[in-house]
């Protein structure tokens, strides 16, 4: 019997949460779960809290099925995550000062989200009032003689969002790299309770700009999941579209922009114009550059009344791309950056489960439009590229082979877009305490979002957890010892999101 | 790599294959912020872009207008790495807390005379972020602001057509 099955055996109740199941655990159970992620025999895909309570979702990986456990905190704390999977332990310093849930045993006392200047305390939780007076913030130690401090931002020298990066350098070499994130909080967890589905669409569609399509996505099944609704077949193929879209333009962005960084600005020119040829296809075709707020519960906002220009684009690109491709293949001095640079540890990547490009360079085949999978993916064609490198250049070749995947996926959908309504109308209210999860695949990978309705068809809760959040920590892993000059390249290679992560 | 190279010298720029009107209308711009741009500044307007606080996608906008495109260096237009070396502070983003006073320190940073654009709907009056207790507002609740450019987010254009009213307002 897998863990999973075994945990949810243990249950000692069910909640109406779809399509996986939420269910309440006691404390023995919980630490057998944390066990398990120790051992590996499940991954930690959120943890987060709420008045009272504590909730960890776990997913087996050979399947995607996702559980989340909760557990009761009357005391008001439960026993840390952290201690035994480091995964979790940013996620349980966020719980604690979002909900006021003290994690027992948890190593790491300071704040995380929280740089006291709120004015408020426990934002999810009491919410008490406290000066907003900026605590320091105590960064970890390196020492020695030679040992020196480089602090970078939160406002970093190009157009990129704010977040401080502390090194200690040894000369030229990275010792260690602290990231100190929470700049762009925006609060956004706590906007969403009793936000009625309009304007929560709205504010997850803002949670990051470059995924802004995934996220909708995500949203949307979430709410479809618990209000048990299907949505038409036109629906989730131009979902699927914007979403490839969205993944062609990111793509092509990151990989400008990493051989940029590498001193190589022809590439940057040439992936701009194919990149602004995606935006201004998106913007004929949806309306919107960005396709925002395209992505709706019921279905989609616009319908797709005329497709060529995403078949001109999908021309352009399979022009356009394959000499940058070529180009980037055979120059030896933009080479010699990427290759070898950056190499992140394999085991690390597992343990950290590390999604999207960050993880596929390093050998895991984790997509979860295969597993768990959701509609239209089953319906299409594609690979998931996998490289094992874990460098620079292999981050770069996932980006430049899903590309090519996305392209393919294009065209599938226009060749064969279902007839039909684009969007259903759906009736929220009387869905008190109905739950929906969803697991999105965004260019940068896996994207979990939880929601809780209310009697209103409000949000009553909700949670997102983007996979910049299990990606940042292992920036840190694979600039050590690469030498600071690197560093932009490899930030870029990772490209994780700030809004993403600071919520 | 020579055969890019040459390819690129050969080839007509990007910018001029764009539908006439559009074409006209980037270069008129381009014009109108040239001659006010000189008497101000000599040839040429440094931005240094600050995110406050924005979910990326201004960014990502921001970042459009220097494909060839839109090339906005043709007018004399860059981004700079430093408050320090710029005229033009492109703020996005609702001021959230944390970012508060790392924005009025860079807009401190910024020798005179400067200009200070919001850009997008949150750095307006914060957006859908509005009321947030993480986030103070837009960006004149902390610090004076030039111009606001409209939009979720604003296309590269209704940028080029900011910078060439913040021009003829500071003329």
């Amino acid at each position: 019997m897998s863990l999973r099955a075994a945990l949810f055996d243990a249950a000692l109740e069910v909640f109406d949460q779809k399509p996986w199941p939420r269910i309440r655990v006691d404390e023995e159970t919980w630490i057998r779960a944390v066990f398990g992620l120790h051992a590996g025999d499940v991954g930690l895909t959120a943890l987060w809290g709420e008045p009272g309570a504590v909730h960890m979702g776990l997913i087996e990986e050979e399947t995607g099925e996702i559980l989340v456990l909760t557990l009761a905190c009357p005391a008001g704390s439960f026993p840390s995550v952290g201690v035994t999977h480091a995964p979790a332990l940013r996620l349980e310093r966020t719980v604690r000062e979002m909900v006021g849930l003290i994690p027992d045993g948890c190593p790491d006392e300071r704040p995380w989200l929280d740089h006291s200047r709120w004015g408020v305390r426990h934002p999810l939780g009491a919410a008490d009032a406290v000066p907003a007076d900026g605590a320091p913030y105590p960064f970890l130690p390196a020492e020695g003689p030679p040992m020196h401090q480089i602090p970078v931002g939160p406002v970093h020298a190009g157009i990129i969002e704010p977040g401080h990066f502390r090194f200690t350098a040894n000369g030229e070499t990275v010792v260690r790299l602290e990231e100190r994130l929470g700049w762009v909080h925006k609060g956004i967890e706590r906007s969403m309770i009793g936000a009625d589905l309009e304007r929560a669409g709205k504010l997850v569609a803002r949670i990051s700009g470059d995924s802004t399509v995934a996220w909708s996505f995500g949203f949307a099944r979430a709410v479809e999941a618990a209000l048990g609704i299907a949505v038409p077949k036109r629906a989730q193929w131009l979902r699927a579209l914007m979403a490839e879209m969205e993944r062609v333009a990111d793509h092509l962005g990151d990989f400008g922009a990493i051989c940029n960084d590498a001193a190589f600005s022809q590439m940057l020119n040439r992936c701009g114009q194919l990149r602004e040829r995606v935006l201004r296809a998106a913007e004929s075709a949806f309306g919107h550059r960005l396709m925002m707020d395209r992505i709706v519960p019921g279905g989609t906002a616009v319908d797709l009344a005329d497709a060529r220009p995403i078949a001109e684009m999908v021309t352009a690109l399979r022009s356009g791309f394959p000499p940058l491709v070529h180009l980037y293949d055979t120059t030896v001095s933009l080479l010699e950056r990427t290759v070898t640079t950056g190499r992140l540890d394999p085991a690390l990547a597992r343990r950290w489960g590390a999604g999207g490009h960050v993880g596929r360079a390093c050998g895991r085949r984790f997509d979860s439009r295969r597993l768990p999978g959701y509609p239209p993916y089953d319906a299409l064609r594609f690979d998931v590229p996998v490289r094992e490198a874990g460098d620079v250049d292999a981050r770069v070749w996932i980006r430049i082979e899903e590309i090519g995947e996305s392209l393919r996926m294009i065209e599938q959908i226009l060749a064969a877009l279902p007839a039909g309504p684009h969007r259903v109308e759906i009736a929220p209210a009387g869905a008190a305490g109905r739950e929906g999860v969803a697991l999105t695949e965004a260019f940068r990978g896996d994207a979990f979002l939880w929601l809780r309705l209310d009697g209103d068809g409000r949000i009553a809760r909700a949670h997102f957890r983007d996979a910049s959040v299990f990606q940042w920590p292992l920036l840190e892993a694979a600039i050590a010892m690469n030498i600071v000059a690197d560093f932009p390249l490899l930030n870029k290679s990772f490209n994780c999101s700030y809004s993403g992560h600071d919520l | 790599m020579p055969k890019f190279l040459i390819e690129s010298l050969l080839r007509r720029a990007v910018t001029e294959t764009a539908p006439a009107a559009d074409a006209d209308a980037l270069d008129e711009l381009g014009r109108c912020l040239d001659a006010a741009a000189h008497r101000r500044l000599g040839r040429s307007l440094a931005i240094r872009e600050v995110d406050a606080g924005s979910c990326n996608g201004c960014e990502l906008e921001i970042h459009a207008l220097n494909n060839a495109y839109y090339d906005l260096e043709r007018f004399g237009l860059r981004f700079v790495a430093s408050p320090r070396h710029a005229d033009v502070l492109m703020v996005t983003g609702p001021v959230t807390a944390n970012m508060r006073e790392a924005l009025q320190r860079t807009v401190a940073a910024t020798p005179d005379p400067k200009w200070v654009v919001a850009v997008g709907d949150c750095a307006l009056d914060g957006g859908v972020f509005a009321g947030s207790y993480a986030v103070v507002g837009g960006v004149d609740a902390v610090v004076p602001v030039d111009l606001h450019v409209r939009g979720c987010p604003p296309t590269p254009r209704a940028l080029l057509e900011a910078l060439v009213a913040l021009i003829e307002k500071s003329a």
